[in-house]
């Protein structure tokens, strides 16, 4: 396999407008970030889906692992103090 | 490996309506069979844009050709969404596409067939994309992630596809007694093949069960099928076209369409790389990706420079 066929993968997010987060969207194989760009404005954008994008090489993401979800996040579980409907106001008190 | 706990936790998981996600553990037959369907499924796409594009510098106006090439460069996009599900999975894209030229790799069938007349382009959008479209609004809600993210976008595009294509046919079918004839003439050849693009009849689709049980299918061949044709018999009757079926009718008891035998010796001799356009569907690929050559070295090269100018 030749080096023009094995382009890196590149994950691509997208902003669908300002003051929101840009959110994955799929990939896409490119020789530079700025052909993958430009690739990406072809692939995920033809119907005005955005106006800013972001290109990761997929390679560079580390991802937590699937297998560990339970004890990974059960630090957190036991806080129920974290949330505001942990809390008891008294009746007819507003604003809180 | 694959012990008995792996399994029913994944049955678990997937008859709870979760996603399966990349990284989770999954059947190796369930990874096979999603790597084996997404890819077909994204052949089929990109073959998909060959028997349009066979009629973009024909186009009757500008109006209809500037539709065509925005629906064939759509093709592309669902063919590129879809690939890069499949390698979700940890399939290699240049493999995939390898399959593809040499003819190893599926795709469907439908695209075998010759776009011999204009009218050709209204039956595509108004049928086979109809009918692709019943399929992947069923797999919207696939039980793999990438798969079904890829398919909510492809939907949301397809639906300008088919309905491009039933107001070309509608314009041919409302026009001159010419126009007309090539209109139904265009419904005549694509019907029954349209039909056939669901699959085997449910008792003869072994795969089925085991692709319902992981909720990859959600709805049998025979089902989507009969959800079609109930569908457009009305929609050829709204512009005065006949579906090319004697035994078609209404059946009151059941609330569906009969309809008649499908020829299944044509279906399976296409699969087997008989049909009218089998050979030159593949050649024409093969030549585009050779033609395509000398883009991506250049590609290549202009990253190369930018790269040694940056250090």
């Amino acid at each position: 396999m030749s080096e023009k066929d094995n382009w890196p993968l590149w994950e691509i997010f997208i902003q669908s407008k300002p003051g929101l987060n840009h959110k994955h969207v799929g990939s896409l194989h490119a020789p530079d970030a700025e052909m993958a760009i430009e690739n990406a404005r072809d692939v995920y954008t033809r119907r005005s889906e955005g106006i800013s994008i972001w290109v990761v090489p997929a390679n560079a993401i580390s991802a937590s692992s699937p297998e560990d979800e339970g004890s990974f996040y059960e630090p957190s579980n036991d806080k129920v103090y974290r949330h505001p409907t942990f809390y008891e106001i008294p009746d007819g008190v507003k604003y809180l | 490996m694959e012990d008995e706990k792996h399994l029913e936790n994944f049955q678990n998981y997937v008859d709870a309506e979760k996603k399966i996600e990349p990284k989770d553990w999954m059947p190796e037959a369930y990874r096979k069979t999603l790597i084996r369907q997404i890819s077909q499924h994204a052949h089929s796409e990109v073959v998909g844009m060959l028997p349009e594009a066979n009629w973009i510098t024909r186009a009757p106006s500008l109006r209809r050709k500037v539709i065509l090439l925005a629906k064939v460069q759509d093709e592309a996009g669902h063919g590129l969404y879809l690939y890069s599900a499949a390698e979700t999975l940890g399939a290699d894209r240049q493999m995939l596409v390898e399959q593809l030229l040499d003819g190893t790799a599926k795709y469907s069938s439908i695209f075998n067939y010759p776009t011999v007349t204009w009218a050709d382009m209204g039956a595509i959008g108004w049928l086979v994309d109809g009918a692709a479209i019943m399929n992947q609004v069923m797999l919207t809600r696939t039980s793999y992630g990438p798969y079904a993210r890829a398919m909510v976008r492809i939907c949301k595009e397809e639906s300008f596809h088919q309905r491009q294509g039933y107001e070309a046919i509608t314009a041919l079918a409302q026009g001159s007694p010419e126009q007309k004839e090539m209109a139904q003439d265009a419904l005549n050849r694509w019907w029954w093949p349209s039909l056939m693009m669901f699959g085997p009849t449910d008792d003869n689709s072994p795969n089925s069960q085991q692709s319902m049980k992981w909720k990859i299918k959600r709805k049998s061949n025979d089902e989507l099928r009969q959800e079609f044709v109930d569908r457009t018999v009305g929609q050829a009757e709204a512009i005065g076209l006949t579906i090319p079926d004697p035994d078609l009718k209404w059946n009151e008891e059941t609330g569906h369409y009969e309809f008649g035998e499908i020829n299944w010796d044509e279906f399976y001799n296409v699969i087997k790389g008989n049909g009218p356009c089998n050979r030159e569907r593949l050649k024409a690929r093969n030549e585009a990706h050779d033609n395509g050559e000398w883009v991506r070295e250049a590609a290549n090269a202009y990253a190369k420079k930018k790269k040694s100018k940056a250090a």
